[in-house]
């Protein structure tokens, strides 16, 4: 009844979305009458009806009922609650599902507040995003139906890959869809604006929480990532340049672009067509993304969908999107003026440094993750791995990296490049004590030193906006710039570190013996066997002690989960005030020894407390933007009050 | 302002396909490695059969010695490191790592089958005996 319930759901939400096509469509057009009204209850509605039809999957996922499908293939009754409901959304269907809801709810909830644009623009917005919706609505109706029955049921579920039994996978691709389907808006504005020719400052303002907001999920989606890379797989690193991890750098790549064009535009009104452009390039970078991790094409504990057709799809769709976009964009754009001129040396001018060093890295990045998609075509198999993504980015991160120490002092329109003599010294002077502290730790490596010292002049010039105003008195969208370009320091500042000073143990150790790695003193001091709800484990027990300090426990698993049944290493980490400790247990080895691989990676969580930083400056960003609205938007409510009781 | 700009992105375009045509790694069996070495030290991957009995173990605990061989060729591996859970003599296996002067190959990393239901994409068009063979032997 439930399953049956959330398709009807969903087939009703569908319908919607077709009917906010159509009255949108023929409003704009000048040629709907009484529809236009309907567009923006439809766009509520179907939000509603999509969530209520994911709800639906989620209660089934949770109950184990194993006469649906899906269930019974994904899921699992011996498995934690937590883990049965994340398991709704760690399938192809159901993460499917759970992209629509979210683009139906982000869609009802710009129906329900937006009033800022030009009404036309604001329907052929709607109308566009139901135009995307549709697409997906169509997937999952024709080739992808979440609901589908079992007949008869199955007796016990299949499991969950045990990977993603990890309360990381609760909140990722969640995060993640956020960040995407932000950018799905972005995209609907401006499509919407590109119809009706209207890009300014008000197209501006009304994009600019969204692709915000999804910016800041996505920052969080990546960092999360990250970390679930670093300490689930057990590899000791925390970035691997994997297609599916670059699926989800390509999209923040264009949003962190486009979050610097749409506030050039809003406070200039200047780069109008090349914004507009950007918002298609940034959710056309969300749906390659999903095609990458989606079609099969890639193998990856990400790639459920190992089936041509499901990729066919995505690959229609995201021809069908991007392409009229793009259409759009060559008819249209000629009849954009490009607004306001500036001279290079401004804030608008750093600003187009920084889009054009985003861009080339964001191509440099898509040509290396396609790369081996193309040979392939020519029979040839290659992979592409850090020796070509790490030096190529950095020849275009080190100059954006250098102007953006400039960038936040100068002024709109035309500076001159002298006034910034002192900060830039300062930017300087700090530069070379980071070079200097780098020679003397004995780190090596040039990307890691070239990293950490621009890490030292960003950290000092990112503050230097704060300096002479009354720190009270700063606005938040200020604080948020200082914030997030900090959090950029930090977390150069931990890659660099992570790159040039961890320390490997790789050893076979008996029980009582003592391994020394960098400052840490390990014992292990016996192997023991475990078991959890669905798995049992090998654990080894040990005790670490920083520099003959209190010692702390350390225990490493190597699990073997049943169902399905698959080993996956469980690496424990300590944290110190200085670095992390991670350890990993082996296999056993010849003379009762077991194998150990042991690193000490200083200050390697400043990465993700970087990466956090930066979230977090998205944050006050978007608070202070949004309170700005929300005080205009009441001031301009009491003025027409003011006029109505006065009489006119 | 625009001529530099697009001249930056071209400049990317044209160092990105620089880099990869020099920084990708390749794909071999050992047929294709013995019969057209890659040079040394430059990194490249190798797929394969490990061979039944030819797997050591050094005596510090943690290093491994092994053939992989494609019914054609025969290249010995080394590795240091924790093996996958599931690389067994008999099965399947993709080694990353560098071609040395000698003839060995020296793996930083080992890709195996590491559950039922994932093989390595490099080992899904091997054939057919092979495939069956990785099948047969790993359950």
């Amino acid at each position: 009844m439930i399953a049956e319930l959330g398709l009807a759901a969903l087939w009703l939400a569908a319908s919607l979305a077709a009917l906010q096509l159509l009255a949108g469509a023929l409003a704009v057009a000048g040629k709907g009458g009484d529809m236009a009204g309907l567009v923006r209850p439809a766009a509520v509605v179907q939000g509603l009806l999509a969530l209520m039809s994911f709800a639906a999957l989620i209660l089934l996922f949770a109950r184990t009922d194993l006469s649906v499908l899906l269930v019974a293939t994904n899921s699992h009754s011996a498995k934690p609650l937590v883990f049965k409901i994340a398991g709704a959304w760690g399938n192809h269907e159901g993460s499917m599902l759970l992209w629509v809801t979210v683009m139906g709810l982000a869609g009802g909830f710009v129906a329900l507040i937006d009033r800022r644009l030009p009404e036309r623009t604001m329907l052929a917005t709607l109308a566009a995003q139901a135009f995307v919706s549709l697409g997906f609505y169509g997937f999952l109706l024709m080739s992808s139906n979440p609901f589908a029955r079992l007949d008869p049921a199955a007796a016990e579920g299949a499991g969950l890959n045990p990977l993603l039994q990890d309360i990381g996978l609760a909140f990722h691709p969640p995060t993640l869809y956020l960040g995407y389907v932000g950018l799905s808006v972005a995209f609907s504005f401006a499509v919407g604006a590109l119809i009706t020719r209207e890009v300014g400052p008000l197209f501006a303002r009304a994009m600019r929480p969204w692709v915000l907001g999804a910016w800041i999920f996505l920052t969080l989606g990546i960092t999360a990532g990250s970390y679930w890379a670093y300490y689930e797989l057990g590899w000791g690193g925390w970035w691997f340049w994997d297609p599916v991890e670059n699926a989800s750098l390509m999209p923040w790549l264009a949003a962190t672009a486009l979050l610097h064009s749409v506030s050039v535009l809003a406070s200039r009104d200047a780069l109008r067509t090349w914004t507009v452009m950007l918002g298609v390039v940034a959710f056309s970078m969300s749906m390659i993304g999903t095609f990458l991790v989606r079609s099969g094409i890639l193998t990856s504990v990400h790639a459920f969908a190992v089936d041509p057709e499901r990729g066919a799809f995505i690959l229609v769709l995201l021809a069908i999107y991007i392409g009229g976009a793009l259409v759009l964009f060559g008819l249209n754009a000629a009849s954009i003026s490009e607004g306001k001129r500036f001279s290079v040396v401004s804030r608008e001018g750093a600003l187009v440094v920084n889009n054009v060093m985003l861009s080339a890295i964001l191509g440099v990045v898509l040509f290396g993750t396609l790369y081996p998609l193309v040979t392939e075509a020519f029979d040839t198999r290659v992979s592409v791995g850090p020796p070509y993504f790490n030096p190529v980015s950095a020849v275009f991160f080190v100059p954006m990296a250098l102007v953006l120490m400039a960038g936040p002092l100068l002024r709109w329109r035309q500076d001159n490049a002298g006034r910034l003599g002192r900060p830039l010294i300062i930017a300087a002077l700090a530069m070379m004590a980071a070079l200097l502290a780098f020679v003397l730790l004995g780190g090596g490596g040039t990307l890691a030193l070239i990293g950490f010292v621009l890490a030292g002049g960003l950290a000092a010039a990112s503050v230097m906006p704060l300096k002479g105003r009354n720190l009270r008195r700063t606005p938040l969208a200020v604080w948020g710039m200082v914030v997030a370009h900090f959090g950029v320091a930090v977390a150069l500042a931990g890659m660099a570190c992570e790159s040039a000073f961890s320390v490997e143990k790789l050893v076979a150790v008996r029980i009582g013996e003592s391994v020394v790695v960098g400052p840490w003193r390990v014992v292990l001091r016996g192997v023991e066997p475990v078991a959890g709800p669905n798995w049992t484990a090998l654990e080894a027990d040990m005790t670490a002690s920083y520099q003959d300090s209190a010692t702390v426990a350390v225990r490493p698993q190597a699990r073997s989960f049943w169902s399905p049944p698959q080993q996956t290493s469980e690496a424990a980490l300590v944290t110190h005030r200085f670095g992390q400790l991670y350890a990993v247990l082996g296999e056993a080895a010849e003379g009762g020894r077991w194998q150990l691989r042991l690193w000490w990676k200083p200050f390697v969580t400043l990465i993700w407390l970087g990466g956090l930083l930066i979230a977090l400056g998205g944050l006050l960003a978007l608070t202070s933007r949004v309170a700005f609205d929300m005080r205009r938007g009441f001031a301009r409510r009491r003025i027409v009050m003011r006029r109505e009781d006065t009489g006119r | 302002m625009l001529v530099i700009a697009l001249a930056v992105l071209a400049g990317a375009a044209l160092l990105a396909a620089w880099a990869l045509r020099n920084q990708a790694s390749y794909f071999y069996v050992p047929s294709e490695i013995v019969a057209s070495p890659p040079e040394p030290g430059r990194a490249v991957r190798l797929g394969g059969m490990v061979e039944k009995g030819s797997l050591r173990t050094q005596a510090d605990g943690v290093t491994l010695m092994f053939v992989v061989g494609d019914g054609k060729a025969r290249v010995p591996v080394r590795f240091s490191g924790i093996a996958p859970s599931l690389f067994v003599e008999g099965s399947g296996v993709v080694a990353e790592g560098k071609m040395r002067a000698d003839g060995t190959f020296v793996a930083d990393n080992l890709l195996a089958k590491h559950d039922e239901n994932y093989v390595p994409r490099e080992l899904e068009d091997m054939d057919q005996h092979q495939a069956r063979q990785v099948v047969s032997e790993t359950r």
